[in-house]
């Protein structure tokens, strides 16, 4: 059973969630805001690449990069039209707003393009197949192991070594103090919104190309997975995130072996459970972050 | 202080409850006299819906925390009612696969709808045990989690729902006259809910829940009384709706008409009784403008292709728009009263914003 496929699986699967984590708690680090119209992000990038290869013609790199700055985009659009002016309010009213800029994203794709899925081209390297020792996998699960190491590398260099990371820390840490020592709220909220749509352009290219499709509700499984392997991980640093990303694949392949074939369907429900029942016993997540005041009693 | 003067006060403290019954049941006669079939349609749905706000403004308006999980108590009460009360022979043929235990139940429908509520309250008291425990963001995500659990359940589980099939032959019911009465009842035990013991130590632990704490609130247990008794609601609205809609998908409890419950909560103030109907009034109000301009739209074709989703997008562009200027709802967390001029006077005291 765990054998060299299971294991390039689980850690294509697993860099896949953590990419998809990692872009959602940069925000809800300094924002507290659990960001619902993330999914949406995934969604438009997705729109991207359909529009730019099937209406502009562009060339397969260039789509992607279309389809990231999309993603991008609308990110930043959403932080200023939408989260900007509610950011004062209540902690609820924050979360509201991401979900009705997720009703609100879903909607206008669908009054403008259609409620149909779009076919996606992506370059045939993504669904050839490669044998290594013996193990069969396409070479997308390689090059989504590949390109999040190179993330995750380029992530925390920004995060420990620049001037904009080490702001952007601070804010997650305490907000109002990284103030008060001169960092503009406006400049990191913006960066974090930005480094999100980029991770989540990124993800999307991974994520469309297991399906080769793209339709209005694209973005609720990714955000889904998203939000549990970020509780999971712990939502107190981007390393508890994408610690969260990789036992979520673990756990999605370890099920998807073990449950019987009836059961398969109930595969989310089993899944859900278990990161329930795990928070129980232990609600800050597998990684601790500093201060927290999560739990009630 | 004499008697009368005691009753005056008194009835200007509850003044809130005739203030809000009085137009519903005027409206109410109005269109059953009067109206067109449809808007008694409207008005119909509308007071159902008026009991699912109700209910979700027991627990999310006093507790502050997003139940997202109330559309699927909904679903647990109307599937519930449902099965109790369709006759054996209807549902043999509705759903080949039910356990024949399931197809053997009837029983009238008063009391399967109130068996209904108090099936979702059971599973509410069963997963609310856990739940209520987690707080802020990591208890938003689980409960939406759970909304996901209850659906994935609803539509796989095809030995009690017919699956992600449509569940037909449930008897019709729920008239107007039944939809508004049981409004009213809803609406007169949300208030007391709000003003009882049990609603202030709720509303104690959003406002503050440290402070709460500290003068001996339970906070986790109320919470969890609050939780029960508003899937409770949920469970019993869910069965009016279901007979009178007669017959559902679980895509009916999901994450779109929960959007919608959420904005009639947020646009209304979710902090009173007066928001929720307020809201609920407004949002039933112009859906049905925008159901009409789409149909309107589409059956002109001056479009080349058909227009969804128009009132969803509007629906989210107004809820953002309330939350940036009146973050606490078109009415705010404070009961209309009484004379109604003098809550101008109030806006001096700081409102509770985190009505939300």
């Amino acid at each position: 059973m765990i054998d060299l496929e299971f294991l390039i699986n689980t850690l294509s699967l697993g860099s896949l969630y953590a990419l998809l984590a990692l872009g959602l708690v940069l925000v809800y680090g300094i924002l507290k805001l659990v960001n619902f119209a993330y999914g949406e992000y995934i969604m438009i990038a997705g729109y991207g690449l359909y529009f730019s290869a099937t209406v502009l013609q562009l060339p397969w790199w260039a789509t992607m990069l279309f389809g990231v700055a999309a993603a991008v985009l609308t990110s930043y659009l959403t932080e200023l039209a939408a989260f900007r002016p509610v950011r004062t309010k209540s902690a609820n009213a924050l979360i509201v707003t991401s979900f009705a800029v997720s009703i609100f994203l879903q909607n206008a794709v669908l009054i403008l393009v259609s409620p149909r899925a779009r076919a996606v081209q992506l370059p045939p390297i993504f669904s050839k197949t490669v044998n290594i020792a013996g193990a069969t996998t396409p070479v997308r699960n390689l090059l989504i192991i590949g390109t999040t190491i190179v993330v995750l590398v380029l992530m925390s260099l920004l995060m420990k070594k620049t001037v904009l990371g080490i702001a952007m820390r601070a804010a997650a840490e305490k907000f109002t103090t990284t103030r008060l020592m001169g960092v503009p709220a406006n400049l990191v909220i913006s960066a974090a919104f930005i480094i999100s749509g980029l991770l989540a352009g990124i993800a999307s290219i991974f994520w469309i190309g297991r399906s080769s499709s793209v339709d209005p509700i694209t973005g609720a499984a990714p955000l889904l997975i998203a939000f549990i392997a970020t509780v999971m991980g712990g939502m107190h640093s981007p390393t508890g995130a994408v610690v969260g990303g990789f036992v979520y694949g673990l756990l999605f392949n370890i099920l998807s072996i073990t449950l019987p074939a009836s059961m398969i369907s109930y595969r989310d429900a089993f899944m859900f459970v278990i990161v329930v029942l795990f928070l129980l016993f232990r609600p800050e997540g597998i990684i601790k972050g500093g201060y927290t005041e999560e739990r009630v009693g | 202080m004499n008697l009368t003067s005691r009753l005056a006060a008194f009835s200007r403290q509850h003044s809130t409850l005739p203030i809000l019954m009085i137009p519903l049941v005027l409206v109410g006669l109005g269109l059953s006299m009067f109206g067109s079939s449809l808007l008694v349609n409207v008005y119909t749905y509308f007071c159902v819906s008026l009991i699912m706000v109700l209910g979700l403004q027991m627990f999310m308006g006093n507790a502050g925390i997003l139940n997202w999980v109330h559309i699927g108590f909904v679903g647990i009460g109307a599937y519930a009612s449902g099965i109790l009360s369709t006759a054996p022979l209807v549902k043999g043929m509705g759903v080949p696969n039910m356990y024949p235990a399931l197809v053997e139940l009837s029983m009238p429908v008063i009391p399967a709808i109130l068996l209904g509520g108090v099936i979702a309250a059971l599973v509410a008291a069963v997963i609310g045990y856990p739940l209520m425990r987690l707080s802020d963001f990591v208890g938003v995500i689980t409960l939406f989690a759970t909304l996901i659990v209850i659906h994935v359940v609803m539509t796989q589980w095809d030995n009690v729902t017919n699956g992600p099939r449509t569940f037909f032959g449930v008897q019709e019911f729920t008239t107007l006259t039944v939809a508004l009465i049981a409004a009213l009842i809803v609406m007169v035990v949300a208030y007391w809910f709000r003003e009882s013991a049990l609603g202030l130590r709720l509303r104690a632990s959003r406002d503050d829940r440290y402070a709460a704490m500290a003068v001996g609130i339970d906070v986790v247990r109320v919470r969890y009384y609050g939780f029960v008794s508003s899937a409770l609601i949920a469970g019993m609205a869910g069965g009016l709706w279901g007979h009178f809609i007669t017959s559902f998908s679980p895509k009916a409890f999901y994450i779109s008409e929960m959007f919608i419950l959420l904005s009639m909560i947020v646009i209304g103030g979710s902090g009173s009784i007066s928001g929720a109907v307020t809201g609920t009034a407004l949002v039933t109000v112009a859906r049905e403008a925008f159901r009409q301009l789409e149909g309107t739209i589409n059956n002109a074709h001056v479009l080349s292709f058909e227009v969804y989703g128009l009132t969803e997008a509007v629906m989210a562009i107004a809820m953002v728009t309330i939350l940036i200027w009146r973050p606490g709802g078109v009415v705010g967390g404070q009961e209309l009263r009484w004379p109604l001029l003098k809550r101008a006077k109030r806006s001096e005291t700081k409102e509770v914003e985190d009505g939300v």
